[in-house]
């Protein structure tokens, strides 16, 4: 963690002197990508949020790289994540395929047309655009409540999807079932979160988990474990869109999904003994700073 | 992690898949990534120019460089930077080889609403691999 922030201190140097004209040496930034993307893993894990919502403001707003590739960047980093945990979440039971199904389905379709509509618009309202919204998550994160009771009914179209099973919770030894209300409205929601995700790179954990917990009214551990492998499915989607129109470059992403990796294994570590509503506190006052920034630079305010 | 036994089969069959095809994916961009950055593999952008192009836009950032846009980079698999699209490539495609995988699992086993949205999503997945969005 030191050496992390040592190269980020180094960053943040090369940042300046690039400012006042000097070009720093290439090396630097995917070795401060490399520590950041570290940083981000372990937090992120202690904080229960995908990197790709930190990564993309921060890089954004005080790395040099252009949005286009950060935003391809943030959602391979994203993905890559998901993808490392999906495996244990589905073998465990932690998240359901059959529920996946019907919302990565919408949530992908929309999250493609995030994509394209984000590479077509000017990069200044993408920016202010992200400013908005990563200051409305920072917002999300700081009120949103979670639920403990499961859904007690199904309605129609989750019935008809057949939205519904048992899900063993492994530290209260014992089945509890779900099943899924307010589908419609669920599954327009996803289709909100998945162009939100498309657009901006981000991943969607922070919107995923509250709406399976306290819109569709599942228990909260498989709405975490299903978010988790969502992301694999919808930032797939997105990802293709900034690969096949060259939006991503390799000295950008490599380092830093190297880096969130070996960093998520570091925070899982530490999950039992970290202090959770510090790092939580440490995540929004981040999204605040990286949020104002992101909304600043968009304007013309702060280049 | 202990084995919940009320995970469908079509489930744990993705999740094994999923783990073999991931951890290929992740060497893949490993070894491709230190054959760019140690000069093993000369890139096509040479390193000390990137600094003066990642800061542009990425439709000018093609044009400066030269750069292929949709498949074209097949091309330039040679190159120490566009190795790496190889295994990114790989990581992006693990999902819609999963759901190859369960769909056919989940026909076998006349699952057919299941199968009718495993065979969408891997349409979707097909229509933007292939660049048709």
């Amino acid at each position: 963690m030191r050496a992390a922030t040592l190269l980020l201190a180094l960053a943040c140097s090369a940042s300046a002197h690039a400012a006042d004209g000097a070009v720093a040496p290439w090396w630097i930034w995917p070795l401060a990508l490399f520590a950041l993307s570290f940083a981000l893993g372990a937090v992120s894990v202690l904080a229960g949020v995908g990197g790709g919502v930190l990564f993309v403001p921060i890089v954004g707003g005080f790395f040099p790289f252009h949005l286009d590739f950060v935003r391809g960047a943030g959602l391979l980093l994203a993905l890559a994540s998901s993808l490392a945990a999906s495996p244990v979440l589905l073998r465990n039971g932690l998240a359901n395929l059959r529920l996946a199904l019907p919302l990565a389905l919408v949530a992908s379709i929309a999250a493609i047309a995030g994509a394209l509509l984000g590479l077509a618009l000017p990069v200044a309202v993408v920016e202010t655009a992200l400013g908005v919204v990563v200051l409305g998550i920072a917002g999300v994160m700081w009120l949103a409540r979670r639920s403990e009771s499961p859904a007690a009914t199904s309605d129609r179209l989750g019935a008809a999807l057949r939205l519904h099973g048992v899900f063993h919770d492994p530290a209260l030894a014992r089945d509890v079932e779900w099943r899924v209300q307010r589908t419609p409205l669920g599954i327009a929601t996803f289709a909100c979160i998945g162009l939100l995700a498309g657009m901006f790179g981000l991943g969607a954990g922070w919107a995923n988990v509250p709406t399976l917990n306290l819109l569709l009214g599942l228990p909260l551990k498989l709405s975490v474990g299903t978010s988790g492998f969502l992301l694999s499915v919808v930032d797939t989607a997105a990802a293709w869109v900034y690969l096949l129109r060259g939006a991503v470059l390799p000295i950008l992403v490599a380092p830093s999904v190297l880096g969130v990796m070996l960093g998520a294994r570091l925070g899982v570590r530490f999950l039992g003994r970290a202090p959770a509503a510090v790092v939580r506190r440490l995540v929004i006052a981040l999204l605040l700073v990286a949020g104002a920034r992101a909304l600043l630079k968009g304007l013309g305010a702060w280049n | 992690m202990e084995l919940n036994e009320r995970v469908p089969e079509e489930q744990l069959l993705y999740a094994r898949w999923l783990d073999s095809g991931t951890r290929v994916g992740f060497v893949a961009l490993l070894a491709a990534f230190v054959a760019y950055v140690s000069g093993v593999l000369p890139p096509y952008v040479p390193l000390e120019t990137l600094p003066k192009v990642w800061g542009m836009p990425v439709a000018q950032y093609l044009h400066s460089t030269g750069a292929p846009e949709g498949w074209g980079w097949l091309s330039l698999i040679a190159r120490g930077d566009y190795l790496n699209l190889a295994g990114i490539v790989m990581l992006a495609s693990v999902s819609a080889v999963c759901y190859a995988r369960v769909l056919v699992a989940l026909l076998a086993r006349r699952e057919r609403l299941q199968a009718s949205m495993a065979a969408t999503q891997l349409l979707v997945f097909a229509a933007v691999i292939a660049g048709l969005c």
